[in-house]
């Protein structure tokens, strides 16, 4: 008989040190996979893991992949550390394509300067707007956030192809379910020229240092962190839960919403029926592959964005199905909260009555 | 196999010594041939056709061309990516396959002047980018004859993706069909907003079927509404693919698309110094378009099947001869002529006679 027995005292070390073992242990089985698929391991992971980015085109690209995953994952990670679950982050990812986007087609004559501006105000309350229903029903209903923010999702993203299917298609397009192409006023401006890069990435970086800050120096960040490790000591001393449950789904909302919008006004261009590639689904792992820290999401969302790259490049040059991405990525995952458990869980063998004896 | 490993792994230490060799050091004159798939190879319909037309390329030109594809890439932001990436890494011909990849391909095409790239379904040209797709209206109003007389109920299912012209042509083109040998067919439309998605599309066919459909026709890729059609004991047609072994009893036809010849071809001008861009629209004459064997259908019908496929393909007849009034009543095509390619591309209107309404 196996048993989990919870250690008294865990390193604190390990808590940081499993994200990079968990990597390493997915390098080796990966590479017996593809020893196992008939490839050489080492020139495949080269492929997959060094190739994507041995030139500065394809460390823009990784950025403008790692870009939503990032800027997602550090709002997710806010309410994860205080036990709220928002698991929607693809429909506020959606809607605040749809609120943003729809300003610059609603404008799509302009050349003003503000366009913008304003299309990061509305992509953001876009987001917020979805996070809030499952934070009222929660709060209000007790209704559970999981279920209602990933049922969102789906609404929203039947609501973008509502839209691009009909009010918003673009008259010049053939009937084709998309909607026009966005004003020149409203796409994010490069800050790379010949990349991708956009502006997006920039504030990315700047929510991973507001996010560090805030969860480190403020008190609502020490508030969050309380609720979430002892609810029962956070309610003693008068933090209110609700305000918590608002925070973070309005938090995490807004930053989903940007996202989206930096998609739809960066690399896409104009809204279509699907815009995201689920990086609200993939940012959740990033959340988690990062420790809920917001500078360890930013190595997480760039290693996420990497098996994407490689992926598509294994696929290439090697001929290896799709399905190494998805492979790399559970694999990855895997390793993590196997180290995740040993790291708070000791094995014990033996019978249930040995227990006595061990504990 | 051992060779181009070895060559390989020599390049990949090449990269390390310098960092910005990537994988553009392919030989010039020979052709390597990149696809975009919108799903993945095994969908059993429209990703899995084209692979096979890459199969043919590699089986016709031998060591003269390489090939390779992505599979499954998302018709958003990284479509562009993985084009330019097949373009950085040597590939000088790329095979974009879905419409979604149209503004992408543009965009990395005028980038990549040298490589040339082709764009399904599309319809923006450049010097070095070219758009091809098939008549699969013809083969649709072939399955339209055959729907008007095997139903029983005279209600036909048909599962479709989206309501672009595409499918919207192909709707006008089976219903003119099923009309010409039985006005008393009406036709029930789903629109399950995908192209893969055997789940949706199934579950599209079921609730057609308890509709009183006895005919599933589908313009999505997976063989799921044929597979509904197969366990209810309805009859129906193929998509894309010759779906009989998920069907045998239910696959009246299917109408095939056949890129292998076009894909060889393009393949061979790119090796010759000959390719040029431009716009093929091929239909069963070309054998771009294909009926599979007409199966689980009496001999008279099959009779009338073949013959109506030899008219198309010999030009005597056009499935889109006039006259043709919309649902507004108004005369759009003139008795006796023949609609022109450009209102067949930019169809965005059912023709009178169907009952129901299309999604605005």
């Amino acid at each position: 008989m196996v048993r989990l027995e919870p250690r008294r005292q865990h390193s604190q070390a390990m808590v940081y040190l499993s994200p990079v073992l968990a990597i390493l242990m997915t390098l080796v089985v990966g590479g017996i996979i593809f020893a196992f698929l008939g490839k050489n391991p080492f020139d495949a992971l080269y492929t997959f893991f060094i190739l994507p980015i041995n030139n500065s085109y394809g460390i823009s690209e990784l950025l403008v992949k790692a870009t939503p995953l990032v800027i997602i994952a550090v709002g997710l990670a806010m309410g994860f550390r205080a036990n709220v679950w928002n698991i929607g982050a693809e429909g506020q990812l959606t809607m605040g394509a749809i609120f943003g986007g729809g300003l610059a087609l609603y404008f799509h004559d302009s050349e003003s300067i503000l366009l913008m501006p304003a299309m990061f105000v509305l992509g953001a309350l876009g987001g917020a707007f979805w996070g809030a229903i499952p934070a009222l029903l929660r709060t209000r209903f007790n209704a559970n956030e999981i279920l209602t923010s990933l049922m969102l999702t789906y609404v929203a993203t039947l609501f973008l192809s509502f839209l691009v299917h009909g009010p918003w298609r673009n008259p010049e397009g053939f009937n084709f379910p998309e909607s026009r192409p966005f004003p020149d006023a409203g796409l994010l401006p490069i800050i790379y020229d010949g990349t991708r890069v956009h502006l997006g990435t920039a504030v990315a970086v700047f929510v991973v240092i507001a996010g560090w800050l805030l969860l480190s120096k403020s008190v609502i960040g020490f508030q969050l962190r309380v609720v979430g490790k002892a609810p029962q000591a956070a309610r003693h001393v008068g933090f209110r839960q609700k305000r918590m449950v608002w925070f973070t789904l309005l938090l995490g909302g807004a930053l989903a919403g940007l996202a989206g919008l930096f998609e739809v006004a960066g690399p896409i261009g104009q809204l279509q029926p699907s815009i995201s590639p689920g990086y609200g689904f993939t940012a959740i792992i990033v959340a988690f592959l990062g420790r809920l820290h917001p500078v360890g999401i930013l190595f997480g969302g760039l290693i996420m964005a990497l098996t994407y790259l490689g992926g598509e490049l294994a696929q290439i040059t090697l001929g290896l199905p799709n399905a190494v991405t998805g492979l790399f990525q559970g694999i990855l995952l895997f390793f993590l909260l196997a180290c995740d458990v040993l790291t708070k869980y000791r094995i014990r063998f033996g019978s249930i009555a040995a227990k006595g004896r061990t504990a | 196999m051992n060779a181009s490993l070895v060559k390989r792994t020599l390049a990949a230490v090449a990269a390390v010594g310098a960092l910005a060799t990537g994988m553009g050091a392919a030989q010039a004159e020979d052709v390597k041939v990149g696809f975009v798939y919108v799903g993945p190879i095994g969908d059993h319909g429209w990703s899995y056709r084209h692979d096979i037309g890459r199969q043919a390329i590699e089986a016709e030109l031998g060591d003269a061309a390489s090939t390779s594809y992505v599979e499954s890439v998302p018709e958003g932001a990284d479509a562009e990516r993985v084009i330019r990436q097949m373009a950085q890494t040597g590939h000088n011909l790329i095979f974009t396959t879905s419409f979604g990849y149209m503004n992408p391909t543009e965009k990395v095409a005028k980038q990549f002047p040298n490589v040339k790239f082709e764009h399904a379904t599309g319809y923006k040209r450049a010097d070095n980018l070219s758009t091809y797709a098939a008549r699969f209206y013809e083969g649709r109003y072939v399955a339209g004859v055959i729907a008007g007389k095997m139903t029983k109920s005279n209600v036909v299912g048909y599962v479709g993706s989206f309501p672009i012209p595409e499918v919207v042509r192909g709707i006008n083109s089976f219903m003119m069909g099923a009309w010409s040998v039985n006005p008393d067919v009406e036709v029930k439309v789903v629109w399950a907003n995908t192209w893969y998605d055997p789940g949706k599309e199934g579950d599209a066919a079921k609730a057609l079927i308890d509709q009183g459909a006895d005919i599933m026709v589908q313009h999505t890729d997976s063989p799921a509404p044929l597979q509904v059609a197969e366990n209810r004991g309805v009859l129906g047609f193929g998509q894309a693919s010759d779906m009989i072994k998920f069907a045998p009893k239910a696959q009246l036809t299917a109408i095939v698309d056949n890129w292998d010849s076009y894909y060889v071809a393009r393949a061979k001008a790119v090796a010759d110094g000959t390719w040029e861009s431009m716009d093929t629209w091929g239909g069963i004459d070309t054998g771009m378009v294909e009926m599979a064997p007409y199966t689980n259908m009496p001999d008279d019908v099959k009779a009338l099947a073949e013959e109506t496929a030899a008219k198309i393909a010999s030009g005597e007849f056009h499935p889109f001869t006039g006259p043709i009034y919309d649902q507004a009543g108004e005369l759009r095509v003139a008795e006796g002529e023949v609609a022109d390619d450009g209102m067949l591309l930019g169809m965005d209107w059912y023709i009178q006679g169907i009952d129901a309404e299309l999604p605005k």
